[in-house]
């Protein structure tokens, strides 16, 4: 059983050799010829002003909010959509009822205007 | 001959052989990914009325090599203010997973890496995973366009991921199982046995959402020249560059293979029927009919095709138009339909229950 799972984790490693290996190549035969122009963040020829890692719009972290709440109800349907053949109506009166109260609180989020982008 | 070959892999140990098992699947996939970039090249030139590239090689065949080649001797630059540890991990991070997912991909009947029951929660795992190189990338080049590009990507590839994984829910409640193989073996039956067509809702929405989370024309505002001119990759050159676009590519051929595989039966053949029996006798046309790798090929092609396609027809939707695409279109979509088909599947209509 588990050791179906053996060559998932030696294909794990083999990607990373090879992402590795690539750019391991890539820095031994590339040439290397810092100078202080070509180091510098590209900001269209300017220097840059200040440190790139600025402030950023509140929205993309709503979005990752809302993404969490999806994806475990995601994670919950799984096991519940692998068996729904044999727990029946039971069952999916059951889900139903999850899935419902999770799609109040979305047309609560559409109509605050959480998922408007303007 | 034959057999002391059999003897000599028996022989070996077990990591050795899955080596060169991931060997078969790998190198294949490179070899494609590089002639993805080319027939990409080659096709849009077409559909613009111009001959791509034609000038490395017998009409320009040897083209990726030469581009490869070229990567490979440019200098790998890391910008002074970066990172440099996690400048250099986040391109690893983000191949890694584009090729470790096909692990659980069925070639044919039986013709897997790893034959688990937990292959699409796999899939879905390390689909996501992809998320981090983007982020990490963006972050650690220390550069405002590969920051804002980096947040805007990453924006999109989870909302639209979620789009996508409610359209895996439904295949499941379809197919009755999260191993890949038992999926296919579900939509046996010919063309009617294709999830394609009881869950035609999702399938547009899944194969719509893969073009989004591959950050594909038409919604690669990660990477929109125009406005952050290469997004989250702008502070990458050389090879860091290129295994960033190995990635991308790679993940394109992935989400075309889910799609032939969770949709439209992988490996089988869409004729059905005791004619078939008949034919299977005839050497060549019977091979061609019956189930198969090159069924599977074939229709990840397909699915390829229309990423370029796609490409090279479609302009570039706005940023809102794309968040207000995923979240309010595509999962209202995809939860009414799960319900229509949960409560077909509980009273036990047809279709889904083959």
């Amino acid at each position: 059983m588990l050791e179906n799972y053996l060559p998932i984790l030696i294909f794990l490693a083999v990607g990373v050799v090879i992402g590795g290996a690539a750019l391991a190549a890539g820095m031994l035969i590339g040439s290397r010829r810092p100078n202080a122009a070509k180091d510098s963040p590209y900001e269209c020829g300017f220097e840059a002003f200040e440190d790139a890692r600025m402030k950023f719009d509140v929205r993309y972290y709503l979005v990752a909010i809302l993404f969490i709440i999806f994806d475990l109800e995601i994670a919950f349907l799984f096991p519940w959509a692998v068996v729904l053949d044999e727990i029946g109506l039971a069952g999916f009166a059951a889900m139903g009822i999850f899935l419902l109260i999770l799609v109040v609180g979305f047309i609560y989020e559409w109509k605050k205007g959480a998922l408007e982008w303007e | 001959m034959l057999e002391s070959t059999l003897q000599l892999w028996e022989w070996l140990p077990v990591w050795l052989q899955i080596l060169v098992k991931i060997g078969i699947i790998v190198l294949p996939l490179m070899g494609a990914v590089a002639y993805l970039t080319f027939a990409e090249r080659k096709i849009i030139g077409f559909m613009q009325v111009r001959m791509g590239p034609n000038r490395v090689g017998p009409r320009g065949w040897l083209q990726p090599i030469a581009d490869a080649l070229k990567l490979m001797t440019k200098e790998v630059i890391v910008p002074t203010n970066a990172s440099r540890f996690l400048f250099l991990i986040a391109p690893i991070l983000t191949l890694t997973p584009a090729l470790a997912a096909w692990a659980v991909i069925p070639f044919a009947d039986g013709l897997v890496l790893a034959d688990v029951d937990a292959a699409l929660l796999y899939v879905l795992a390390l689909t996501s995973m992809g998320v981090y190189g983007v982020i990490i990338a963006g972050w650690a080049s220390n550069s405002k366009y590969a920051f804002l590009g980096a947040l805007r990507s990453a924006a999109q590839i989870i909302a639209y991921e979620i789009a996508m994984g409610f359209a895996l829910v439904g295949v499941l409640m379809a197919g009755g199982s999260l191993n890949l193989g038992k999926i296919v073996a579900a939509q046996s039956g010919g063309l009617a046995g294709w999830f394609m067509f009881p869950l035609l809702p999702l399938f547009v929405v899944y194969f719509i959402s893969g073009v989004a989370e591959t950050n594909r024309a038409p919604f690669d505002v990660a990477e929109g020249e125009s406005e952050i001119v290469a997004g989250f990759h702008v502070e990458y050159s050389g090879m860091a560059f290129a295994v960033f676009f190995l990635a991308e590519y790679a993940n394109m051929i992935l989400i075309a293979a889910l799609t032939a595989v969770l949709f439209v039966g992988g490996w089988q053949s869409p004729f059905y029927g005791s004619w078939l029996d008949a034919l299977s006798t005839v050497p060549v046309v019977g091979w061609v009919f019956d189930h198969g790798i090159h069924w599977f090929l074939g229709k990840t092609a397909l699915f390829l095709f229309c990423f370029l396609w796609f490409r090279a027809t479609f302009p570039r939707y706005r940023y809102d138009q794309i968040m207000r695409l995923g979240w309010k279109v595509f999962l209202p979509i995809t939860i009414v339909w799960l319900f229509v088909e949960g409560i077909a599947i509980a009273a036990g209509w047809q279709p889904w229950l083959a």
